[in-house]
């Protein structure tokens, strides 16, 4: 047997303008869980849509048990008994497990009917060999996301795959989910599988992982056993400098009540109830974090405040006065500033100048445009410069750079210094850091405490537990619309704000 | 594209060039249409030098020919171009708000119509006339664009589609009720306009050797200026842009989303509308039944996009269809069909996808420099 189970060997991929891989050689021994740990945009994903057949690269090869390979597409792939559980699943919702995992490659019964009593035995067997707990017959729409995610394991398992691909796996489950995954993890290397995953945190790494390998900025820096080394020296080397963790910040002073959600309904997309009979109170200088994983009324939830989206019942009311059905123009004058959770869809206009960004709200004002209705262009460039120098953006042609031509840690930056600059009472912040570089994520947040010692009232959404417990004052765990509990973040404990994620109440 | 001489530095580059200016995209794209419109001339076994004559005396008045300057062409030039420029403009201002407004010829017609009727019933009042004829063919228009806003900001209904089915209903409507009710109206005409209603001005008449052009002119080049300003200096215009580059964006910040919407196809559809008023009161002594559409509409969709949806590229490029419209029969006496006019302008739209082919050359060059 070889060395190596798959060798991808000084890999190069260029994208225009931005070398997405230079030179990356990623050695995996039989049998281990490997890790890829870098920031976003550091190259591990596109590394890895290369092992699995989705890019062609512009440069280097890759083994397979000592043998030089061709992998041109994910057919390719896993002919080469190569599976990819992706991020974001690919499952048809209303189809059952068995139906998805055998689709495209259905299997014939007697006159060509489809016939899944086999591929169902099948999959029970597999399910069962491996412990993962999944009704064949069930369909996708009725299943949690943790179980849709064992779905996805099944699916490269049923199709003989021996070196499995995880993408990021963590985003969408709940603490306990993700504690399920890493038994499923020791199950299938048990099994004598090999594992690659793909992360940004270190925690899942030392806790799952056998060997690390780090990629900065397309490179890599290094390979390293996982024993022999520690969560901060794996943040150095992914971030190449000294990090701190959690966040310093005073003890929260708060005041008075500035926002009160009374009995919310909102209804979501699909006409269901995302947010259900929802109520909230958040108080000048403290920050409340709502902790949910995504898609349980988060939206819906920030929509309402905002005035993005009208709720089907219950009242908002800032200050004391009821805003339920004020339009979003009359709250931003009131206020409310909102950091969308899509910077790129509700945030920003990306063909926009930076200046002209960061009046978005504000360009119908004095002294940006006059009473006649004509703008107004030194007050708007002006404003512009002080903005770049307070909160540190970093635009090439200055207040003159299309917001599309800056990185996305400088977007984020012009909307947070856009929504502090309009001086809210209340600020409703969602997913500020996601794809942030370490050290915008902890300039974002220093801002983020600085306005509460102001005596602010900041909400904040995010799906990353860790951002909410450093971060807020008050946590409030959301499920299915629900607030399942409030808890005050020195007094939390991940695996009770997990349950209450999970849905479970008085854990 | 190799290019042999340029110096291998590439302190001036081309693609670069033409991947940031859009207006250099359009300049090159109307020069490579001229060229293969000589090459379809030469084909046919003619002279493309008469071609280029023809032309050269539309925009100056020398016939070279018979050594002759006559004004009047360079006034017709206009004639033909500005309902072109307007249309341009109509199209150009509804795209700016991410809007496609196929309903210029609608508008155009409405406010033709509109334009017509106050032509033969309002009393003539010399100076106040043709005032309200004007004014009459901007709201007739502007109604006419709203609608199609209006349902778009309402019920979300695709401007595209109404757009185009209002042309029709105009186009109808705009038949039935001239010959039903204008005064003196047969089959394919009214009696005639009143002078007072007429956009004729005695000064430009007499400068440009007797040409139809007149008053309608100022009101072309004011268009030209009342869209730059609108979309780059008021308040209105950010939030037209902002609705136009990203709506949800524009809604977040509180922007009226609908309001800039039915705004926008109103401003349009007054472009259109004063295009119809041009025509009918400038270039005819009498109300017409129309008898199909007039195409200027659909002309200005691409004066538009050869123009980059600007308000000077319009009016740029306006000129330039014009030229090959009002070179047609001029052609002809020098023996060029006159069929290659429309050919250079097919061939022009046609091309303008280059601008999306250098933004590829771009692209793969960049990616060869960063390999390499």
């Amino acid at each position: 047997m070889a060395d190596y189970a798959i060798e991808m060997l000084g890999i190069t991929k260029v994208f225009p303008g931005i070398i997405a891989n230079d030179n990356v050689t990623l050695q995996v021994k039989p049998n281990e869980v490997h890790a890829l740990l870098g920031e976003n945009g550091a190259g591990k994903s596109t590394l890895m849509s290369i092992l699995f057949g989705l890019y062609d690269p512009d440069g280097g090869s890759i083994r397979i048990g000592g043998r030089e390979v061709k992998i041109s597409n994910p057919n390719d792939a896993y002919a080469h008994g190569i599976g990819m559980v992706h991020q974001h699943f690919k499952l048809v919702h209303n189809y059952t497990v068995t139906e998805n995992i055998v689709l495209g490659q259905i299997p014939r019964g007697f006159g060509g009917n489809t016939d899944l009593r086999e591929a169902e035995a099948r999959v029970a067997a597999l399910s069962e060999k491996y412990g993962l707990n999944v009704d064949p017959r069930a369909k996708i729409e009725s299943i949690t996301v943790g179980m849709q995610q064992r779905v996805e394991i099944l699916k490269i398992l049923y199709r003989n795959a021996d070196l499995m691909i995880f993408d990021e796996p963590t985003a969408v489950l709940t603490p306990q989910e993700i504690d399920e995954l890493m038994v499923t993890f020791q199950r299938l290397k048990a099994e004598g599988k090999t594992i690659i995953l793909i992360t940004h945190k270190l925690k899942e790494i030392t806790e799952a992982a056998d060997r690390c390998t780090v990629l900065r900025r397309g490179q890599v820096v290094g390979t390293v056993t996982v024993s022999d080394t520690t969560e901060q020296a794996l943040a150095e080397m992914m971030v190449g400098r000294p990090v701190t963790f959690g966040i310093e910040k005073a003890p929260a002073q708060p005041g008075e009540v500035v926002l009160s959600l009374q009995g919310l309904t909102v209804k979501g997309d699909k006409g269901n109830e995302a947010v259900r009979n929802l109520s909230l109170e958040v108080r000048a200088g403290e920050i409340v974090g709502i902790a949910g994983v995504d898609g349980n009324g988060q939206t819906e939830l920030l929509a309402a405040i905002t005035g993005l989206a009208t709720p089907s019942g219950g009242k908002v009311l800032l200050k004391g006065k009821d805003i339920t059905r004020v339009s979003i123009r009359e709250r931003i004058r009131k206020g409310i500033g909102h950091v969308p959770e899509d910077r790129h869809k509700y945030g920003l206009v990306l063909e926009f100048r930076l200046d002209e960004n960061l009046i978005l709200k504000t360009f119908d004002r004095t002294p940006y445009s006059n009473s006649l209705g004509l703008l107004n262009t030194a007050p708007r460039l002006e404003h512009a410069q002080q903005m770049i120098e307070q909160f540190d953006i970093r635009a090439g042609q200055g207040p003159f750079t299309k917001a599309r031509s800056m990185s996305g840690g400088n977007q984020q930056k012009a909307i947070i210094a856009r929504e502090i600059d309009l001086s809210p009472e209340l600020l409703v912040v969602a997913q500020p850091t996601r794809g942030l570089d370490v050290g915008a994520i902890e300039y974002i947040h220093k801002r983020l405490v600085d306005e509460r010692d102001k005596g602010r009232a900041v909400l904040v959404v995010s799906f990353e537990l860790d951002e909410i417990l450093n971060l807020c004052d008050r946590i409030a765990a959301l499920s299915k619309g629900e607030i399942v509990g409030i808890v005050p973040a020195d007094h939390a404990d991940v695996s009770q704000i997990g349950a209450m994620m999970a849905g479970v109440r008085h854990a | 594209m190799p290019d042999k001489a340029l110096p291998p530095k590439e302190k001036f580059d081309l693609i670069d060039l033409f991947t940031r200016s859009n207006g250099a995209v359009s300049l090159l794209v109307i020069a490579l249409g001229f060229v293969f419109g000589s090459l379809f001339v030469l084909l046919v076994g003619r002279d493309p030098v008469n071609m280029f004559s023809a032309l050269l005396q539309v925009v100056t008045g020398w016939d070279s020919s018979r050594g002759v300057w006559n004004a009047r062409y360079i006034g017709e030039w206009f004639v033909a171009s500005m309902p072109l420029v307007l249309c341009g403009l109509s199209m150009a201002f509804a795209a700016r708000t991410g809007l496609f407004n196929i309903g210029a010829e609608g508008q155009y017609i409405a406010g033709l119509t509109a334009a017509q009727f106050v032509a033969l019933l309002f009393p003539p009042i010399p100076g106040l006339h043709w005032l309200v004829c004007v004014l009459a063919g901007l709201l007739a228009g502007a109604a006419w664009g709203g609608i199609a806003g209006w349902l778009k900001a309402k019920y979300t209904v695709s401007e595209v589609v109404t757009t185009i089915m209002l042309n029709y209903i105009a186009l109808y409507v705009s038949q039935w009720l001239t010959h039903a009710f204008a005064p003196g109206a047969n089959t394919y005409r009214t009696k005639a306009y009143p002078a007072t209603s007429l956009l004729a001005n005695p000064w430009i008449e007499d400068l440009t050797n007797g040409s139809r052009l007149g008053n309608g002119l100022w009101f072309m080049l004011l268009s030209v200026l009342v869209f730059w300003f609108i979309i780059d200096r008021t308040r209105l215009g950010f939030s037209l842009r902002a609705t136009g580059f990203n709506k949800e964006a524009a809604r977040a910040s509180g922007i009226k989303v609908q309001s800039a919407i039915t705004t926008s196809m109103v401003i349009s559809g007054a472009f259109a509308g004063l295009a119809g008023v041009i025509v009918s009161m400038g270039s005819f002594s009498y109300g017409r039944v129309l008898p199909g559409m007039e195409n200027y509409g659909f002309n200005g969709i691409a004066v538009a996009l050869v123009g980059n949806v600007t308000a000077i590229g319009s009016l740029l490029a306006g000129l330039l269809f014009g030229m090959l419209n009002s070179a047609q029969p001029l052609m002809q006496s020098r023996e060029i069909p006159k069929e290659i006019t429309w050919i250079i302008f097919g061939l022009v739209v046609v091309f303008i996808s280059f601008r999306n082919g250098f933004k590829l050359l771009a692209d793969w060059r960049a990616k060869q420099r960063t390999k390499s």
